[in-house]
C-alpha cells in the first residue's frame, strides 16, 4: 500500500470512529486512549478530594481544636463549627490514605498511563480486550462511588486506618462506625476486581500483541515497570480481596477470622493485608520508576543506561516483593524467629532495590543533557531534511532495530509514531 | 553529630541507636552524594549548541559496581540488626520482677503482683497509665489487651510493642536512669488513641521500696 492510499485509509477509519456519537466516543468508550484518560481523570478528581482531607489533617495538627476555614457547614457530631473531633479526625485520614493510594495513584499510575500507553509504545492496535478494558473503568468508578458513599452515612467513613488493623475494624463498636467500614470494605473489593480486570488485559495485551521486531527486550522501560506492575496486582489483589471478604463475614455475619474471643487470630489480617500490601508498594512505584528512565533517558537524548540491568532489577523487586511482607509486623507480636528471617530478606530486598535507585541514578545523570524548549527547535532544525527525530523517541538498545535495517523504515513510521490505523492488519 | 533522638534511658538501646546512626548516616551520605551530582551534571552537561550526547548503552563494570557495594553495605546492616534483634526480642533475661500490662480503650492497667510476688493472689496491685519501677532492675511485663491491637511503646527506652487480643505478649527493658517518661499507645486503637498516655516513673531502689510500701499499705 502506497503512503498516500495509507493516509486515505486512515482517513477513512478516523471518520468511521467520529460517527460512534458522544455516549460511545467520551462514555462508554472501548479505546483504550479514551479509558486512559477516564482513570486520569478519575484519578486527579479523587486527587482533589484526598488533598482536601489532607489538608483538614495538616490544619488541625497545626492549631489543634480550632475551627479550619470553610468547614462549618459539617454538622454535628462529625464536626463542631468547623472544629474536627478525634473520630472525624480519624475518618479523615483514614480516607485520604485509602484515596490517595486506590483512587490516585492506582488510576493515574497504572489505570491512566497503563492503557494509554501500552498499545502505543508496543505497536498494538488496542487493549486485547477492550470491552473488559471498558468494564474495569466503570467497575473502578463503582467502586469510587462506593467509597465516597462512607460520607454521607450514619456514623460517617470508615475510621480504622487503611491498614483496617482488625480487630478495630472488624467490630463496629470498637470505632463506633456501622456502614462506612462496610462501604469501605465493599468499595475495595469491588476496585480488587476492576483491577484485575485491568491487569489480565495489561499481560495479555503485552504478552500476545507486540508488534513484530517487539522483542522482550526492545520494549520500553515504562512497558517494563508497567507489565510487572499488572503480574503484582494479578497476584496480590486476590489475596486482599479474600481478607477483605472474611473481614466483611467478621462484621456482618457474625464469625470469628480475626477476632480472638471466637477463636480467631488479629494477627491473619496483618499477615494477608501486608501480603498484599508489599507488592502494592511496587505497584505504586514501579509505573513511576519506568516513566522517569524514559523521560530522562529521551530528554537527554540518550539511550537508557543499563536497559537489561534495570529490566532485571524491575524483576527482581517484584519477586523479592512476596517474601518481605514480614517487615512491616517487626513489632506486631509474631514470632521473634520470624522476625529475624524476614529481616534478613527485607535486608536482601532492600540492597537490591536501593541499588535500583542507585543505578537509576546515576544512569539518568551521567552526562545527562538538559532539553526544554530550545532543544526541541534544536531538534526540529536538524530533522528538517532527514527523518531523524524517531532516533530520540525510540532509544536504540530498547529497539535496537540496526539488526533488522530492512524492517527499520516500515517499523518506525508504522509502529509507534503513526497512529494504529494506518495499520489495516491491525482489525 | 544529631543528637535528636529522644534521651536513651535503656540498658539495649544504645545498640539500636547506633544502627540508626549508621542506617541514617550512610543514606544522608549517599542523599547528598546525589543530590550533588545531579546538580553538577544538570549544570555540567546542559544543553549547547553544538556539543552532542556521548552515546552509551551502559557499562557493566560500573553497573556491577553500585549494585553489589550497596548489597554488601545491606546485607552486612542486617547481620547487625539481627544479632540486637535476638538479644532483644527473642532472649529475654530472668527476672523476679514481673509486671502485667493490659491494654484497652483507651487506658494503660498495670497489674503488680503485690507483696507476695504473685499473680493471681488477692493482694494484686492495679494502677491505671502510671508505672512504677525501679532503676537498674530488670523489668519484665506481660502485654496483654482487652479489645483492639494497641502498641506499648516507651521511646526512651527504644521498647515498642504491640499488645494483641487473645495473646500474652512478654517485653522486657532496663532503666538505666531515675525519672518520668512517656508511655503513648502507637498503634490506632480508636477516636480515643491520641489521648491515650501512661507514664513510666523510674525510681531509685530506696525511693521505689518507699513507693511500694506506702502503696501497698493503702491497698489494705
Amino acid at each position: 500500500m502506497s503512503d498516500s492510499a495509507a493516509i486515505t485509509a486512515a482517513h477513512a477509519v478516523h471518520a468511521h470512529h467520529e460517527e460512534l456519537g458522544f455516549w460511545r466516543t467520551y462514555v462508554f468508550s472501548t479505546d483504550h486512549k479514551m479509558i486512559g484518560r477516564q482513570f486520569l481523570f478519575l484519578g486527579l478528581f479523587m486527587l482533589v478530594i484526598g488533598g482536601l482531607l489532607a489538608m483538614t489533617m495538616r490544619w488541625e495538627l497545626a492549631w489543634p481544636e480550632t475551627a479550619v476555614p470553610g468547614l462549618g457547614w459539617i454538622p454535628e457530631p462529625y464536626a463542631y463549627g468547623g472544629i474536627i473531633p478525634p473520630q472525624t479526625y480519624n475518618a479523615f485520614f483514614t480516607m485520604h490514605a485509602t484515596i490517595m493510594i486506590f483512587f490516585v495513584v492506582m488510576p493515574i499510575m497504572v489505570g491512566g498511563f497503563g492503557n494509554f500507553l501500552i498499545p502505543l509504545m508496543i505497536g498494538a492496535g488496542d487493549m486485547a480486550f477492550p470491552k473488559l478494558n471498558l468494564l474495569s473503568f466503570w467497575t473502578g468508578l463503582v467502586s469510587g462511588i462506593v467509597m465516597l458513599a462512607g460520607f454521607f452515612v450514619p456514623g460517617g467513613p470508615a475510621a480504622s486506618g487503611w491498614t483496617a488493623y482488625a480487630p478495630l475494624s472488624a467490630v463496629a463498636t470498637f470505632t463506633g462506625v456501622e456502614w462506612g467500614q462496610h462501604l469501605w470494605i465493599i468499595s475495595l473489593i469491588i476496585l480488587g476486581a476492576s483491577s484485575l480486570m485491568g491487569s489480565i488485559n495489561y499481560i495479555t495485551t503485552i504478552v500476545n500483541m507486540r508488534a513484530p521486531g517487539m522483542t522482550y527486550f526492545r520494549m520500553p522501560l515504562v512497558i517494563w515497570s508497567l507489565f510487572i506492575t499488572a503480574i503484582l496486582l494479578l497476584l496480590a489483589l486476590p489475596v486482599l480481596t479474600a481478607a477483605l471478604a472474611m473481614l466483611l463475614f467478621d462484621r456482618m455475619f457474625g464469625t470469628s477470622f480475626f477476632l480472638p474471643q471466637g477463636g480467631g487470630e488479629p494477627l491473619l489480617w496483618q499477615h494477608l493485608f501486608w501480603f498484599f500490601g508489599h507488592p502494592e508498594v511496587y505497584v505504586l512505584v514501579l509505573p513511576a520508576m519506568g516513566v522517569t528512565s524514559d523521560i530522562l533517558s529521551t530528554f537527554s537524548r540518550k539511550p537508557i543506561f543499563g536497559y537489561h540491568a534495570m529490566a532485571f532489577s524491575m524483576i527482581a523487586i517484584a519477586f523479592l516483593s512476596w517474601v518481605v511482607w514480614g517487615h512491616h509486623m517487626f513489632i506486631s507480636g509474631m514470632n521473634p524467629l520470624l522476625g529475624t528471617a524476614f529481616m534478613m530478606s527485607a535486608g536482601d530486598a532492600m540492597g537490591r532495590v536501593h541499588s535500583f535507585y542507585r543505578s537509576h541514578a546515576f544512569r539518568s545523570r551521567l552526562r545527562l543533557e538538559l532539553s526544554d524548549r530550545r532543544a526541541e527547535r534544536h531538534l526540529h532544525g536538524l530533522h528538517a531534511g532527514r527523518y531523524l527525530h524517531p532516533r530520540h523517541l525510540l532509544h536504540r538498545r530498547a529497539l535496537p532495530l540496526r539488526r533488522r535495517r530492512h524492517h527499520l523504515r516500515a517499523l518506525r513510521r508504522g509502529l509507534l509514531l503513526v497512529s494504529q490505523d494506518v495499520r489495516p492488519d491491525d482489525e | 553529630m544529631m543528637r535528636w533522638l529522644p534521651e536513651d534511658v535503656s540498658t539495649f538501646g544504645g545498640e539500636i541507636d547506633h544502627l540508626f546512626y549508621i542506617i541514617y548516616y550512610i543514606t544522608g551520605a549517599a542523599f547528598i552524594l546525589v543530590t550533588v551530582l545531579m546538580v553538577l551534571f544538570l549544570i555540567m552537561y546542559r544543553q549547547r549548541e553544538g556539543r552532542r550526547a556521548t552515546y552509551t548503552h551502559g557499562n557493566t563494570a560500573l553497573e556491577i559496581t553500585w549494585t553489589v557495594i550497596p548489597a554488601i553495605v545491606f546485607i552486612s546492616l542486617s547481620f547487625m540488626s539481627v544479632s540486637s534483634w535476638g538479644k532483644i526480642k527473642s532472649h529475654a533475661p530472668p527476672s523476679d520482677f514481673e509486671l502485667q500490662v493490659t491494654a484497652k480503650q483507651f487506658n494503660w492497667e498495670i497489674l503488680y503482683p503485690g507483696p507476695d510476688g504473685k499473680f493471681g493472689t488477692p493482694d494484686d496491685f492495679q494502677t491505671d497509665n502510671d508505672i512504677h519501677v525501679p532503676v537498674n532492675k530488670v523489668i519484665r511485663i506481660t502485654l496483654k489487651s482487652r479489645d483492639v491491637i494497641h502498641s506499648f511503646f516507651l521511646p526512651n527506652l527504644r521498647l515498642k510493642q504491640d499488645a494483641v487480643p487473645g495473646r500474652d505478649i512478654l517485653v522486657w527493658f532496663e532503666a538505666t536512669k531515675p525519672g518520668k517518661y512517656e508511655l503513648p499507645c502507637a498503634e490506632l486503637c480508636g477516636f480515643g488513641h491520641s489521648g491515650m498516655r501512661g507514664w513510666l516513673f523510674v525510681h531509685a531502689p530506696e525511693e521505689y521500696q518507699k513507693w511500694a510500701q506506702q502503696t501497698w499499705a493503702q491497698k489494705r
